[in-house]
């Protein structure tokens, strides 16, 4: 924290800083995850500019106070633009020992850790496997520690609702938020009437979660163990309304927003899979834009009935995380040679198989690139961060209406569930999507037929001729069929023309050059990337270059097609470095595709890259210090 | 249809009378040939394919519905290239999945006859979960299953309606599978219409798909068919010889179910609980039941379609299920519509729905600060 030094009007020392990451820790039953994007809403509401990264396992409901249960969230804000989550916090909130256990690792020394001392019992310490206690031990000397009986205090404040204690203490979560919203100088207001909101129907719980918040607000407030606070000022970004908002929440009002600029009823067919629910979810709502939502008996059934739709002319979505990918599979390869409009929306997450479902992972690019029988090529487009998820969306579909193609969106786990401000579009300003079916027959030779496979000769599409059109009844499906007539075909040059075009076609979709980021202008270094780890790598970025050394940096939203500059931008440097949370994919169809020697960097923890170690990366490539 | 957001929950509107009533009309006479399509037929002489396809042909112009709005759905198999000879909207899919995309298709266009045509291996095997789903949920689709239990396109394996002990490609030693009896399956999973013909019994078939045609809701027309590559002859004995009447027994609403010469049998309760066969003569007119299709209590129809085994020993066709109970796609249709409506009363617009409830300004800098 780079700080300036002020004095409050109670004596208390009010310190300026510029940004902070602040780290939430606590069982899977605590409440982590809704105090932390609490506690998001009120620096978004406040101007600060943040990004977030919820971190929780798979298990709804772990054992209580074990390793494996234990929920975090981790908030960055600043007065700056901010690129990514953070990579260590500047305050660790611990609620347990096993959360103390799990993360004090990753406070750097000289971090300020707030403990719930309440859980350190001799029961929950051996649970994890603490011999001594670590808050009588001198384990934690190297932080600014403060300890706070958290369960306590809040159920003392509690104690006039005459609420059980084990219920009173549910709310220490509260107690927390309050205790963090008086350190950084958040109003209370909107807090409080957002637990209102959220226990409307039982409003007892509404005013228990309030007496917890003001709890820990007031604590602050009056003990003396807290001798400074901080202060962040609202970041200096782009003129415009901003609001908070999730990956996967920009994604779902990225397909109304398509949906309505298509002047197509949006039908999503899906299957529950974590972390793309939310997406359903949240479409299921708006019902009222033009969308209707099926949850289907299984993946395939869900892209079934997206592409059934998509026939009938509606604009069909599926949205899923990578083992659903492979089970819809065959469905996207009929979709290609259907050659029918089609969203798929791949919230990718850790694998191979069940993997690690809550985790973040970029290993299904190669999947979605060529995870079909036959040759099968779909477009392929990643956005880079949550908010980014709205416009991709809205391309995708855009690509999917004018190609007559499945389209390929790549989010995943840490975009999907992590924020950002939002600068929110004006609705005037988006792209219109509209597209025209086919009303007339259109066979060549004048015998008033219609083929369904006669194709623009600018965008290789076929003709969308949906049932209820007079005169254009016609049949398809998956086997090959004859250009133009669109009949059945065994033939074999027709086949190797039909695989073609179907290439063609995709190859030919125009997506934007490629831009590259180099203040200096004499970088020898490129690092290119895709998808979420833009924030990391643009991080890294800057502390090379505040480092004195000069790196390009370039991201790639479009994978299929490519951008046509791209080879030109490869080869146009001494080093390219491909900083991959997979195994090298990207990496390998560059080399494929370009013959550039790229080098890839890797890892696959089921976390986004941290900024320093990307730093550490790119300074020995600039300094040419990398492994051949 | 209920669940966390009460506020949201809408009525379910009540059956339609009929499942083609939002479909558009003509008043063109139809024929045969205007539903045939260019496509040169390409089943195997003699298939029992051929015969299904002339009565659909013959039957289609009594819906008198617009041609364009008709669309039919397959698989994979020998019967899915049936959309190709139909000159109707058609997609020929991929194996097991034509329910999920007539699911798509019926929930979106209100004003299609979403027909899928199916086989005992692309229905019951591979497509076994999709075909239940689509019965529970009734989604407003007419599901015509050919069974000539045998997989044909693959040149002949055992199929999972195929008898126990059949040799075939797969089974030189006979099938240990033990057999789907996809009426039975399709009353178990809930199906509101059921019925079942045999191909060459054009009358029997044409009045099954009448029916299920004009039934809201998802009709399982199970239709007993001849592969005469692999499984030659395998409904022989319902067709011909002179035990045909004694194994054939053709449901009549509301009638006691007799069969046989001068209706010699009669289907009466056993002591089991089930039903059995009788003389008439033995237990009287009065002991044997009365075919109810509409009843709510599938009970009845269920222990008609288990009446015999596989052997076809006795064999019921006709209507076993027909009853009245609001289908998926006319309730989620109500929801869209319902909560379109209550968007309009709010004035709900894409604006409001991305600025949602909380947003903050960022002004424009002063211009004499960096």
């Amino acid at each position: 924290m780079s700080t300036d030094t002020d004095v409050g009007p109670a004596g208390r020392e009010v310190r300026q800083t510029h940004r902070v990451v602040i780290r939430f820790a606590g069982d899977s039953g605590d409440g982590m995850q809704l105090t932390g994007d609490r506690f998001t809403s009120e620096a978004a509401a406040f101007g600060n500019d943040l990004a977030t990264l919820p971190n929780f396992p798979a298990e709804i409901r772990a054992p209580a106070g074990t390793l494996p249960g234990v929920s975090s969230f981790q908030l960055h804000f600043a007065d700056y633009d901010i690129l990514t989550p953070g990579d260590r916090p500047d305050v660790l909130v611990a609620m347990n020992p096993a959360a103390l256990k799990a993360n004090i690792a990753d406070l750097p020394h000289g971090g300020m850790l707030i403990v719930n001392t309440d859980e350190f019992t001799k029961r929950n310490l051996a649970k994890v496997g603490y011999e001594s206690n670590p808050l009588e031990d001198d384990s934690l000397e190297p932080y600014t520690t403060h300890k706070v009986a958290m369960a306590t205090l809040t159920r003392g404040a509690l104690e006039p609702t005459g609420m059980s204690k084990k219920d009173a203490e549910r709310a220490k979560n509260m107690f927390a938020l309050g205790l963090l919203s008086w350190m950084y100088h958040r109003g209370t207001d909107a807090t409080e009437q957002f637990l209102r909101e959220k226990f409307a129907k039982k409003p007892d719980l509404a005013e228990a979660n309030i007496l917890a918040f003001r709890a820990g607000w007031n604590y602050g407030e009056t003990t003396e163990s807290f001798a400074v606070t901080f202060e962040v000022a609202p970041a200096r970004l782009a003129e415009g309304t901003y609001r908070q908002i999730t990956g996967n929440l920009a994604l779902a009002y990225g397909v109304v927003a398509a949906g309505l600029q298509a002047k197509l009823p949006v039908f999503l067919g899906t299957y529950p899979i974590t972390p793309a629910s939310d997406v359903l979810h949240e479409l299921s709502k708006h019902k009222g834009m033009g969308v209707t939502t099926f949850q289907a008996e299984d993946e395939i059934a869900g892209i079934g009935a997206a592409l059934g739709a998509s026939f009938g002319g509606a604009l069909g979505v599926t949205s899923t995380s990578g083992p659903g990918v492979a089970l819809k599979s065959e469905t996207i390869g009929l979709a290609v040679a259907l050659e029918l409009p089609l969203l798929i929306l791949d919230v990718q997450r850790g694998g191979p198989s069940t993997g690690l479902p809550t985790k973040t992972e970029q290993a299904d690019l190669l999947q979605a690139m060529y995870g079909r029988n036959g040759e099968a090529p779909v477009p392929i487009i990643a956005p880079q961060s949550p908010a980014d998820c709205f416009d991709a969306a809205l391309d995708a579909v855009r690509m999917a209406l004018t190609y007559r193609t499945p389209v390929f969106l790549l989010s995943d786990g840490s975009i999907a569930n992590g924020s950002e401000p939002w600068r929110v579009p004006d609705v005037d300003s988006l792209p219109d999507l509209s597209t025209a079916f086919a009303t007339e027959a259109n066979a060549p030779d004048g015998s008033g037929e219609f083929w369904p496979y006669l194709r623009d000769p600018d965008t290789l599409a076929r003709p969308w001729a949906i049932p209820g059109t007079a005169g254009l009844e016609h049949r398809i499906g998956g086997l090959e069929k004859a250009d133009g007539r669109g009949t059945i075909s065994y033939d074999p040059d027709n086949h190797d023309r039909m695989v073609r075009l179907r290439q063609a076609k995709i190859d030919g979709i125009p997506v934007p050059d490629l831009t590259v980021h180099d203040p200096d202008g004499d970088a020898e270094v490129l690092v290119i990337g895709w998808g979420s780890s833009y924030g990391p790598i643009g991080a890294a970025c800057r502390r090379v270059r505040a480092a004195g050394l000069s790196v390009a940096q370039a991201h790639l939203r479009h994978l299929n097609p490519m951008p046509r500059n791209l080879g030109d931008v490869l080869r146009s440097y001494r080093r390219v470095v491909v900083p991959e949370m997979n195994l090298g994919q990207l990496s390998m169809l560059l080399r494929a595709k370009f013959l550039v020697d790229a080098h890839s960097y890797t890892k696959v923890a089921g976390l986004p890259f941290q900024a320093e170690e990307l730093a550490g990366v790119l300074t020995d490539a600039v300094k040419g210090d990398l492994p051949a | 249809m209920t669940g966390p957001h009460t506020s949201l929950a809408t009525d379910l509107p009540t059956p339609g009378v009929g499942g083609l009533d939002l479909v558009p009309t003509t008043d063109d006479t139809q024929k045969a040939k205007d539903y045939t399509s260019d496509q040169e037929v390409r089943w195997c002489p003699g298939c029992g394919d051929y015969a299904v396809l002339a009565s659909v042909r013959g039957f289609l112009p009594e819906l008198g519905l617009k041609r364009e709005n008709i669309v039919f759905v397959s698989g994979i198999g020998c019967s899915s290239r049936f959309p190709y000879y139909l000159d109707t909207y058609g997609m020929h899919s991929i194996h097991g999945r034509a329910p999920t995309i007539a699911t798509g298709l019926a929930v979106t266009r209100p004003d299609l006859s979403v027909w899928v045509v199916t086989g005992d291996g692309d229905a019951l095997s591979i497509g076994g979960n999709h075909l239940i789903h689509a019965l529970r949920r009734n989604m407003n689709i007419t599901i015509l299953l050919f069974n000539n239990r045998i997989y044909g396109l693959t040149k002949g394996q055992y199929s999972p309606t195929s008898e126990v002990g059949k040799v075939t490609k797969s089974t030189p030693m006979g099938s240990v599978d033990a057999p789907f009896n996809p009426v039975s399956l399709a009353l178990g999973a809930e199906a509101t219409f059921v019925g079942r013909a045999l191909d060459s019994d054009r009358k029997g078939l044409t009045e099954v798909l009448r029916q299920a045609a004009a039934h809201r809701g998802a009709s399982l027309v199970e239709i007993f068919q001849d592969c005469p590559i692999f499984n030659d002859g395998s409904f022989d004995v319902l067709r011909k010889g002179d035990d045909v009447a004694e194994r054939l027994i053709k449901l009549v609403d509301g009638e006691p179910i007799l069969f046989g010469n001068d209706g010699e049998y009669g289907v009466v309760r056993s002591a089991a609980g089930g039903l059995e066969v009788a003389k008439v003569a033995d237990v009287g007119e009065d002991a044997v039941v009365v075919h109810r299709a509409g009843e709510e209590d599938p009970t009845q129809s269920f222990a008609l379609s288990r009446l015999s085994d596989q052997d076809l020993t006795h064999t019921v066709t006709g209507i076993f299920r027909k009853v009245d109970r609001p289908t998926y796609d006319d309730g989620a249709r109500a929801q869209v519509e319902a909560a379109t409506e209550q968007a309009e009363q709010r004035g709900d617009n894409l604006e409001a729905l991305l600025r949602g409830k909380d947003t903050w300004a960022v002004m424009p800098e002063p211009e004499n600060e960096q």
